[in-house]
């Protein structure tokens, strides 16, 4: 079971809490964590990626280990602790509010 | 008896205020969608329970809601807004030109008869329409596509279409504005669109009058006279009496005529409102004064409207779709303030008083007249 963490905004939107659980085949990457992600909760299709080219939304972040993995090739395999459950995959909306 | 619902989206969500025929007292129910900005909501005109609302975030762009219950509950809708084909260029602030990018949705209009079908006026500018309810969305690309529109440019807040008034006498008839780009006329549902802003002039352009390229902040109509549409331009109070083949200006006697939002009383199409703002580079009420203006003959000749209003140290501004009329008898008048205030007069704008004080800064205001 995939673990993934949602900022205060997609967790309204979603109607879920801070951390999901999810059910991800094989292999367990940002895209197909990102898919399962929004085929679970349909609400939140293009919050996170662009609908048409699924480009990381640019003030959104994407996190695991300890590790940013926003401009990592999203077909790359995240880390066993990922896969594991033993850690999350947090989505993190950037620091960039108070203008507004 | 009948009652009122005042629709508000403010920066930080949506708030759906309700009251009796009075206008007295109000419930207040939200935040909605707390912490997204909702830049509109409204109510389909043959079936008040259905609510369309544009929710979104600089972080997590756009999402549309849709509520069956005039707003109790809502349920996600569809986001996807694609322009067709590969859209061109449009101008840049700095003149260069700059590729056609969707940012948001100002504006949702509901049709005059059917639920289900609903358009939306989008950043950068385009028309979209959707039939099933915004669960998909399809652009109308004949405004885009607009032998013009390589030369729109965006205004302060960005190229975009943030009003759509639909002829209730032949519904296929059409018009929006744009931000910076003007008004335009379809008499084909959205198929094919033509500029129609003859009489305007803006100091803006190096051209004054020209055909487009003004940055109209509003128009308004009432239904018993769709030929007659009322503009709050970025500059000048406008009127046109041919359905926007020429416009003249009806500014008279307004302190400034500088402003946003313009809206027509429900039962006398003569009479007209605005709220003056001090300038486009102070964009606050005028001499730390309140004051909506209006008048009873079609424009030139303005009355201040101040009871229950704040006279002094007040610097809100009220913007574009943020002021709505109910059709209750006398007519009710309502706008929402930079401040966070929802301002309600239940006489025509005789007497004022807030129905809340302390929203976040209000983006649109609209209201719903209920059996």
């Amino acid at each position: 079971m995939i673990r993934v963490v949602l900022p205060a905004n997609l967790q309204t939107l979603a109607g879920v809490g801070r951390v999901v659980e999810l059910e991800v085949s094989a292999p367990i990457t940002q895209r197909s964590v990102l898919d399962a992600l929004e085929n679970n909760y349909p609400a939140l299709r293009g919050t996170m990626r662009d609908m048409t080219t699924k480009k990381r939304r640019p003030m959104l972040r994407f996190f695991a280990c300890e590790e940013d993995w926003s401009d990592v090739s999203p077909d790359a395999p995240l880390p066993d602790e990922v896969v594991s459950g033993k850690e999350p995959f947090l989505i993190i909306g950037a620091i960039a509010g108070g203008r507004r | 008896m009948s009652r009122v619902r005042v629709l508000v989206g403010t920066r930080k969500g949506a708030f759906v205020l309700s009251s009796d025929a009075s206008r007295k007292r109000w419930d207040v129910d939200g935040p909605h969608f707390a912490g997204w900005e909702i830049y509109h909501l409204k109510g389909s005109p043959s079936d008040p329970q259905r609510l369309y609302a544009s929710q979104s975030s600089g972080w997590f762009g756009q999402v549309l809601q849709r509520s069956n219950d005039g707003g109790k509950t809502w349920e996600s809708a569809g986001n996807q807004f694609s322009y067709e084909g590969t859209p061109g260029p449009h101008v840049w602030y700095d003149g260069s030109p700059h590729p056609w990018e969707f940012k948001r949705v100002w504006h949702l209009e509901p049709s005059l008869g059917d639920p289900d079908t609903v358009f939306a006026g989008v950043e950068d500018a385009a028309f979209f329409k959707s039939t099933d309810g915004a669960q998909t969305w399809s652009e109308l690309p004949g405004l885009r596509t607009h032998e013009t529109a390589s030369t729109w440019a965006p205004g302060a807040g960005g190229l975009c279409l943030h009003t759509i008034v639909i002829d209730p006498s032949t519904t296929d008839r059409m018009y929006i504005a744009i931000s910076a780009a003007g008004v335009f006329r379809t008499d084909d549902a959205g198929k094919t669109w033509r500029p129609a802003n003859r009489g305007l002039r803006s100091n803006t352009m190096p051209d004054q009058d020209a055909e487009v390229g003004h940055c109209v902040h509003r128009i308004a109509m009432h239904p018993s006279r769709p030929n007659v549409l009322f503009m709050q331009k970025h500059w000048d109070v406008m009127r046109t009496d041919d359905g926007a083949q020429s416009w003249k200006e009806i500014s008279g006697n307004l302190p400034t005529d500088f402003g946003f939002v313009i809206d027509v009383h429900a039962h006398e199409p003569n009479t007209v409102y605005v709220v003056p703002i001090t300038s486009d580079s102070h964009h606050f009420v005028p001499d730390g004064k309140l004051r909506v203006y209006r008048s009873r003959t079609g424009g030139d000749e303005w009355e201040a409207l101040t009871n229950g209003l704040p006279q002094k140290d007040c610097y809100v501004n009220v913007l574009r779709d943020a002021m709505t009329v109910d059709s209750l008898d006398p007519c009710g008048v309502y706008f929402g303030t930079s401040g966070g205030q929802v301002y309600a007069s239940a006489d025509a704008g005789d007497n004022w008083a807030p129905i809340v004080r302390d929203l976040p800064p209000v983006l649109s205001v609209e209201v719903q007249t209920l059996p």
